[in-house]
């Protein structure tokens, strides 16, 4: 038998439904790979926060039968494991916190509900920075996760580790690991593709609003967005089409849209099953022209950081990593042989992104964080004087110290007397932000440019400095204030080897094309196949 | 402008947490740091722009343009004020920390 764990969805999905191999021996495949993971101890990925076998053989056990019968869902009996971000019946859900430990949810949330729908196998929970409030995954109270492509000695012949990125790190390794063939993740800010790059594989924000939030821990509700990671574009557009759909009795925010007929039966794929010949992007654009691909001046040559930097001279700033840079210009130059025109474009208050991202989610944040009182669920402090002593200290002992940052910001600039000058300006500036995409958007079809500034830095670089961290979602944060779809795709490696990810955003609504341009870039190169030593 | 740590004991009382003082000054450190990095929005002319609290806002009145759809439901819905969940009480109860006949329990608030 082909190896499992290399093999995509969409030929897990095909080679179960012509029964080469049952959902069974699929789930025990992955459990075992999981299992055999967690007994490597300290060496561990740390990437799965819960498995139940019972529950998972069961599941996969159902989806045979349905395969028997004739009955099977286009996905049926491929395994998918979750971010500890949405709430599930049959495994715990954290959301990285010690302040839910051990909590059990009454209901699925809607995206776990639709993708089991669709046939697929939960595994388990994924580790994550705690609700999704990192880059690095530092920040789950779990414990790190480690980046699976870490066989990189130093001078002393010691293993270091990287940072698989963050949030949906768990996410992130896990697929590029093998353990899982799928994964879901959330985006507030860039949690699915800043993990995606530094752990090289492939995986999509949709549009605000196309995923259901319901079941979601909140973390700061007018961004974060569900969206699937796997091993290729492909894969995405089968997963995101299984996960995305109206929820309009659960979630205020879900879109309530008409669909053609080619998207009812094949969803975000469907542009993918059109053959354009060797040249597929020279009619994809606007009114069958070329594809237009939109590159930011203010992206070029590391100037986001570096105008960054000239405004607050104190911060430190690494500019865009030169392999980074490279690795994009390849991968425009191959779009070129495409077909697709590449265009410069601007958007001039991108700079901007970092203070405004970091007011807008804090305050939702604060506000979302005040359920977690130790009255209806989750921890509760042991001893206190009173009801307010209580709240006190339940949170101090159940929130990390960046949730408890976040939590102080938003309570500041949601406060009297500092309201209009920091939530309200940063709202106004965000809608600014909105329209540059726009005006962007009239000259190119979709728009390209780095994910991250960096590759995955070593474990412990940036804990003591949050700061740091927020400077790195330089390149994720427009796109997210916007509520565009996004995704990061695998373009080649860059210092230490690590993977590189090129981040595609496209107008609203528009994931199918997205996919299309990122699928058809892979149908023509391996950075996607790659896989870390061992795997 | 510079936060004190005089507002870090304001913020915590009004987020309901608690810090040691090497802990509150180590943050007042870190958000000092994050603020010195907002300065540069507040400068930003931003006269005539209307706030923009959420994404669907902003597509509302493009995705005629850019997609062929109609009946978008691109405003904030309310569903309707009737009963659509069943009641679940345990189930909802079993991750409460303390609960006595189907109430949730808290320390005394009226002697």
């Amino acid at each position: 038998m082909a190896d499992l764990h290399n093999m995509t969805v969409a030929d897990l999905a095909a080679g179960l439904k012509r029964k080469d191999f049952s959902a069974v021996e699929v789930a025990d495949h992955f459990l075992k790979r999981v299992e055999q993971d967690k007994q490597r101890g300290s060496n561990s990925l740390n990437a799965f926060l819960d498995i139940n076998r019972e529950v998972t053989l069961a599941q996969a056990q159902a989806s045979d039968d349905k395969i028997a019968a004739g009955t099977a869902g286009r996905l049926e009996g491929v395994p998918i494991a979750h971010k500890d971000i949405f709430v599930t019946q049959d495994f715990a859900t954290t959301a990285g916190s010690k302040i839910l430990k051990d909590y059990r949810s009454p209901f699925d949330a809607t995206v776990v509900s639709k993708l089991r729908e669709a046939g697929m196998v939960t595994l388990g929970k994924l580790n994550c920075d705690e609700f999704a409030m990192g880059s690095a995954n530092e920040n789950s109270a779990y414990g790190a996760v480690t980046n699976p492509w870490n066989f990189i000695a130093d001078t002393k012949g010691q293993i270091k580790n990287y940072v698989p990125g963050g949030s949906s790190g768990g996410s992130a390794a896990a697929v590029a690991a093998g353990l899982a063939p799928a994964a879901t993740g959330t985006d507030t800010g860039g949690s699915i593709r800043q993990p995606s790059a530094f752990c090289g594989i492939t995986g999509i924000k949709p549009t605000y609003g196309r995923a259901s939030r319901y079941g979601m821990v909140a973390f700061a509700s007018s961004l974060d967005q569900a969206g699937p990671m796997a091993r290729s574009a492909e894969d995405c557009a089968l997963l995101l089409s299984a996960m995305c759909g109206p929820d309009l009795d659960r979630d205020s925010t879900s879109l309530n849209l008409a669909q053609s007929e080619d998207e009812k039966k094949f969803g975000f794929s469907h542009l993918l099953r059109i053959d354009h010949g060797d040249k597929p992007l020279a009619k994809a654009g606007k009114n069958g022209g070329p594809l237009k691909i939109g590159h930011p001046r203010e992206w070029l040559g590391g100037g986001a950081q570096v105008e960054f930097d000239r405004n607050a001279p104190a911060r430190r700033s690494e500019g865009t990593n030169q392999e980074i840079q490279k690795r994009i210009e390849e991968a425009l130059a191959h779009y070129k042989s495409l077909g697709a025109e590449l265009v410069k474009v601007s958007l001039p208050q991108a700079n901007l992104s970092i203070p405004v991202y970091y007011i807008v989610c804090a305050a939702e944040a604060s506000s979302n964080l005040s359920r977690f009182d130790g009255v209806k669920f989750g921890h509760r402090a042991k001893e206190f004087s009173d009801l307010a002593d209580m709240y006190q200290r339940t949170r101090s002992e159940g929130f990390g110290d960046e949730v408890k940052r976040r939590i102080m910001i938003g309570s500041y600039v949601l406060s009297h007397g500092y309201y209009d000058a920091y939530y309200l300006q940063a709202q106004k500036i965000r809608r600014m932000i909105a329209n540059d995409f726009q005006q962007a958007f009239s000259q190119c079809d979709v728009i390209a440019g780095p994910v991250a500034p960096t590759t995955a830095w070593q474990l412990g670089d940036k804990a003591d400095d949050p700061v740091a961290n927020y400077l790195a979602d330089i390149f994720t944060l427009p796109a997210s204030l916007a509520g565009l779809p996004c995704m990061s795709i695998p373009v080649g490696f860059g210092d230490m080897g690590m993977p590189v990810g090129m981040q595609l955003i496209g107008n609203y609504l528009q994931e199918a094309q997205l996919l299309n341009v990122a699928y058809r870039f892979q149908q023509d190169t391996e950075f996607h196949d790659a896989k870390p030593e061992g795997v | 402008m510079s936060l004190t740590l005089h507002d870090i004991e304001r913020l915590a009382q009004l987020s309901r947490l608690q810090f040691e003082p090497p802990a509150a000054e180590r943050l007042l450190g870190q958000l000092n740091g994050f603020f010195e990095i907002v300065e540069q929005m507040r400068a930003v002319d931003t006269s005539g722009v209307v706030p923009m609290a959420h994404p669907v806002d902003a597509m509302h009145g493009l995705i005629h343009a850019i997609a062929d759809t109609d009946e978008l439901g691109m405003t904030l819905r309310l569903r309707e004020d009737v009963v659509s969940e069943p009641n679940q009480r345990e189930a909802n109860q079993r991750s409460a920390p303390a609960v006595e006949r189907g109430l949730f329990l808290v320390p005394k608030v009226i002697e």
